[in-house]
Order: structure tokens, then C-alpha cells, then sequence
């Protein structure tokens, strides 16, 4: 069998980027945040293998949060909107093949989760949760409602600005993912103490979703972009061979 | 002024909240039939080879207290060390599994095939070990950790052995408690704290 080519341990990951893993502004982080500090290493076979999602668990509906809880019956209440973009990693390259799950509240704010007791109403129509692989550019696109704000017992009156959670795989385990998408021009983002767990602002930018109308359709839906950046691989001359790949 | 440098810096994370589960685990969350086949729902198909084996434990936080909201991942290896996908694999072993802890109990169960060693760059040789990753609400950034096997000879491996405090090493071991059964706790702060890693 052909021997396949080391691509090089991951870039390790620069934590400068990310959200510390205590921030009192945040209250439920102060007794679930490590005191000690994380034990670095080099990435290894376990980080860098990971697992791969096969087309045909993926139902026709999966990327369409309008429909798929009806099962195309009936749409969704709520602003109609596409939100797509591209998986790459750090080093610019497309990550293809890659599984995309998103989950959110309704137009309303309100979470269709058992422990979710919000008085907006459910909407019959709606599950909230949507899931594609990206093409061979690392696209990916889903079809849903653009949802509401909601309050969260944090502080005496916090509030979350519109959000979507994402969560991406990549293809190596280490590069595992979740993060949030906000919206270009919520004024609830600066008041949000999730938002401002991330202390660079450039990084926080980096997940508001420009409105995006070239990818909107008249009549139709407007359209957000969120691009996603995973950890990259240190691909150079001078790496030793991994054993077994 | 220099060259720009062609890196762009990873998106940063953000806590997976406490509604993880309508999207990852939909079941779980009580929204059945929102997929027809969910991602991560066992680890091995019937006709795995090796012994199968079964994990429990809780996530517990800083005060003591078990998380009833963690969803955890495992990725692992067969029982011969080979990953799915790589040459020689066991194609009954997927490798990947998600599960949470019981919204009552907290406690969490895997049911796998025991991996076998693995070796990497250079010839490492690594000692059995399954790879965790924790998201919870209050978690900003998923928490990186293994479990290795108190029945295994992990005197060598070289993630164990960069532990400066030798008693630490012991938060990654899960415990026998019969046939085929360990015990694996996770403790995010405090007393026991476990070691988590960047890696």
C-alpha cells in the first residue's frame, strides 16, 4: 500500500486568540475553568486523525433549518436568511469534506431544549439545529431564520445578541471547534459578557457575519458570511515520519 | 515594516452553552427525529475486534458539584493502535463517540473497544489511551484530555511522563472496578483537578 505523507503536527494552538478559561464576567466559568495550567505537547497520532462523516448519513433537509423539523410541511416563522461561508485553516488552505453543525434559538429567542423555560413561544415549525458537509472549497451553506435576542441569568438583566453555535470538526481531532456566529450591527454584542470573553477584538470581529447581500436572494432571503478558520498544519521538509500513516 | 505573514489566527471559541445538545445530540435534548442518523452513537459497530469495555463517570466542577449539562467526545484507535482510516483499520471501529452526562445523575457512560498502543513521529509509543474533549456551559474552550487504563504498563508513555507532580498522573487513569468496567471522574478545578491538555 502507498505510504502516506506526514502533513506535520498542528500548529499549536495560540491561546492569545481564544477566551481565557476563567472569566468572572462570565459567572458558570468561575467554577468550571482549570486553575492548573494546560500540559503542552506536541500533537501526536491521536490529535491529528479524526473521524470522517460518509454522505449518506445526511438527510436532504439537514441544512435547511426552515423545513427540516416540519419535514418540509410548513416553514418557519422569522427573518428569512442564508448564512454560508468557507472552512479553511490557518494556513489559508480549504478544508473539504468537513462536517458543519449549527444549533440556535427561534425568532423569538426561544430554544426548542427541555431545559429552556423562556416565555417566547416555541413555534411548531422550527427544531433549530442544521448540519452539511463543506465542498471541495470548504463551502458550506444553511437556510434558516435569523434568531432573537433572549435574556440569561447572569448578571441582574444580561442578554444575548442574535446568535448561531457552530461546531466543526475538521479532519484531525485537535482541531476540534465550537464558537458562536453573531450579526453585523447588534448593539448587543458589546454588553454580552460571553461575547467579551474574548479579549482580542480582531478575534471577536471575526465572528460578527457580515450582511452579505451578492448572496442574497430578491424576494427571498437575505444573506450573512461567516468564515472558519481551524488549526493548520506545520507541513515542512525536516519532520520525522509518523508510523502507521 | 516586513512581509506579511500568510497565517490566519483560528476563530476564536465560544462556549457551547447549555443548549448544546439540541444541536449535537438531539435525542438527548428531547427532540427526536430531527435526523435520522445521529453523529457519534456508538464508537464500534457489532463484530469489533478486542475486549469491550465499558467507562463511567461524572464531570465535576469546582465546588464538588457533578455536571448534569457536559457533552463529551472520545476519538481512539482499534484494538491494534490503528486508527479508522489509516491502513489495516478495523472497519467495525469508527472511533468517534459522543455522550453526556445523565440530566438527573450526571454520570456518563462509554461503551468501546479497549485501543491498542499507538506510535507516532519518531517512533513514540504511546499506552493505550482514549482522547476526551469536554464543552459544557461555563466552558469557554473544550477541554482537551485522555483516558489511559490502570491495567495497562504506562511507565513509557511520554504524555504521562512530562507530568511534573507524579500524583496528577493518576487523574488520567481510569480505575477497574470489574470485568471490563473503569471508572474515569473528571474534576474541572480544585482538589484533583485533572490534568487537561494543549496539544
Amino acid at each position: 500500500m502507498a505510504e502516506l505523507a506526514d502533513l506535520g503536527p498542528l500548529i499549536p494552538r495560540n491561546r492569545e486568540m481564544h477566551p481565557d478559561a476563567f472569566d468572572p464576567g462570565y459567572k458558570t466559568s468561575v467554577t468550571r475553568s482549570p486553575h492548573w495550567p494546560l500540559l503542552s505537547l506536541e500533537s501526536g497520532p491521536s490529535e491529528e486523525t479524526g473521524p470522517t462523516f460518509g454522505h449518506s448519513k445526511f438527510g436532504a433537509l439537514d441544512n435547511n433549518l426552515i423545513l427540516n423539523w416540519s419535514k418540509g410541511a410548513a416553514p418557519a416563522i422569522g427573518e428569512r436568511i442564508l448564512m454560508h461561508g468557507r472552512v479553511i485553516d490557518e494556513t489559508g488552505r480549504a478544508v473539504p469534506n468537513t462536517l458543519v453543525e449549527i444549533w440556535q434559538a427561534n425568532a423569538g429567542g426561544r430554544y426548542r431544549h427541555k431545559k429552556d423555560g423562556y416565555l417566547a413561544p416555541l413555534d411548531p415549525n422550527f427544531g433549530g439545529c442544521g448540519r452539511t458537509l463543506t465542498d471541495e472549497q470548504g463551502r458550506y451553506q444553511f437556510l434558516t431564520v435569523r434568531p432573537g435576542a433572549y435574556p440569561w441569568p447572569n448578571r441582574g438583566n444580561d442578554w444575548r445578541p442574535m446568535h448561531i453555535h457552530v461546531s466543526v470538526f475538521g479532519h484531525s481531532f485537535g482541531q476540534r471547534l465550537i464558537t458562536q456566529m453573531y450579526f453585523e450591527g447588534d448593539p448587543l454584542i458589546d454588553r454580552c459578557p460571553i461575547a467579551a470573553t474574548i479579549k482580542n477584538r480582531a478575534q471577536l470581529d471575526g465572528l460578527v457575519a457580515p450582511l452579505d447581500m451578492a448572496m442574497s436572494r430578491p424576494l427571498d432571503f437575505l444573506a450573512y458570511k461567516f468564515d472558519i478558520v481551524l488549526r493548520g498544519r506545520r507541513q515542512t521538509m525536516f519532520e520525522n515520519k509518523l508510523e502507521g500513516m | 515594516m516586513v512581509q506579511k505573514l500568510d497565517i490566519f489566527p483560528e476563530s476564536a471559541s465560544q462556549t457551547a452553552g447549555p443548549y448544546v445538545h439540541i444541536g449535537l445530540m438531539p435525542t438527548y435534548a428531547g427532540n427526536a427525529g430531527a435526523y435520522e442518523h445521529e453523529i457519534g452513537e456508538s464508537p464500534i459497530n457489532e463484530g469489533a475486534v478486542g475486549e469491550i469495555i465499558e467507562i463511567t463517570g461524572e464531570v465535576i466542577d469546582g465546588t464538588g458539584w457533578t455536571l448534569r449539562d457536559a457533552l463529551l467526545e472520545s476519538w481512539q484507535p482499534d484494538a491494534k493502535g490503528i486508527f479508522p482510516g489509516q491502513p489495516g483499520a478495523d472497519p467495525k471501529v469508527s472511533g468517534h463517540c459522543r455522550f453526556a452526562a445523565d440530566a438527573e445523575s450526571g454520570r456518563y457512560t462509554l461503551r468501546t473497544v479497549k485501543p491498542g498502543p499507538v506510535t507516532g513521529r519518531g517512533g513514540q509509543r504511546f499506552a493505550p489511551h482514549i482522547s476526551l474533549w469536554i464543552v459544557a456551559r461555563g466552558i469557554n474552550i473544550g477541554l482537551q484530555t485522555r483516558i489511559y487504563f490502570e491495567d495497562e504498563d504506562n511507565s513509557k508513555d511520554p504524555l504521562l511522563a512530562r507530568i511534573e507532580q507524579r500524583p496528577r498522573v493518576q487523574t488520567l487513569i481510569a480505575k477497574k472496578t470489574g470485568p471490563g468496567r473503569y471508572r474515569f471522574d473528571i474534576r474541572l478545578q480544585g482538589e484533583g483537578e485533572t490534568v487537561f491538555l494543549d496539544i
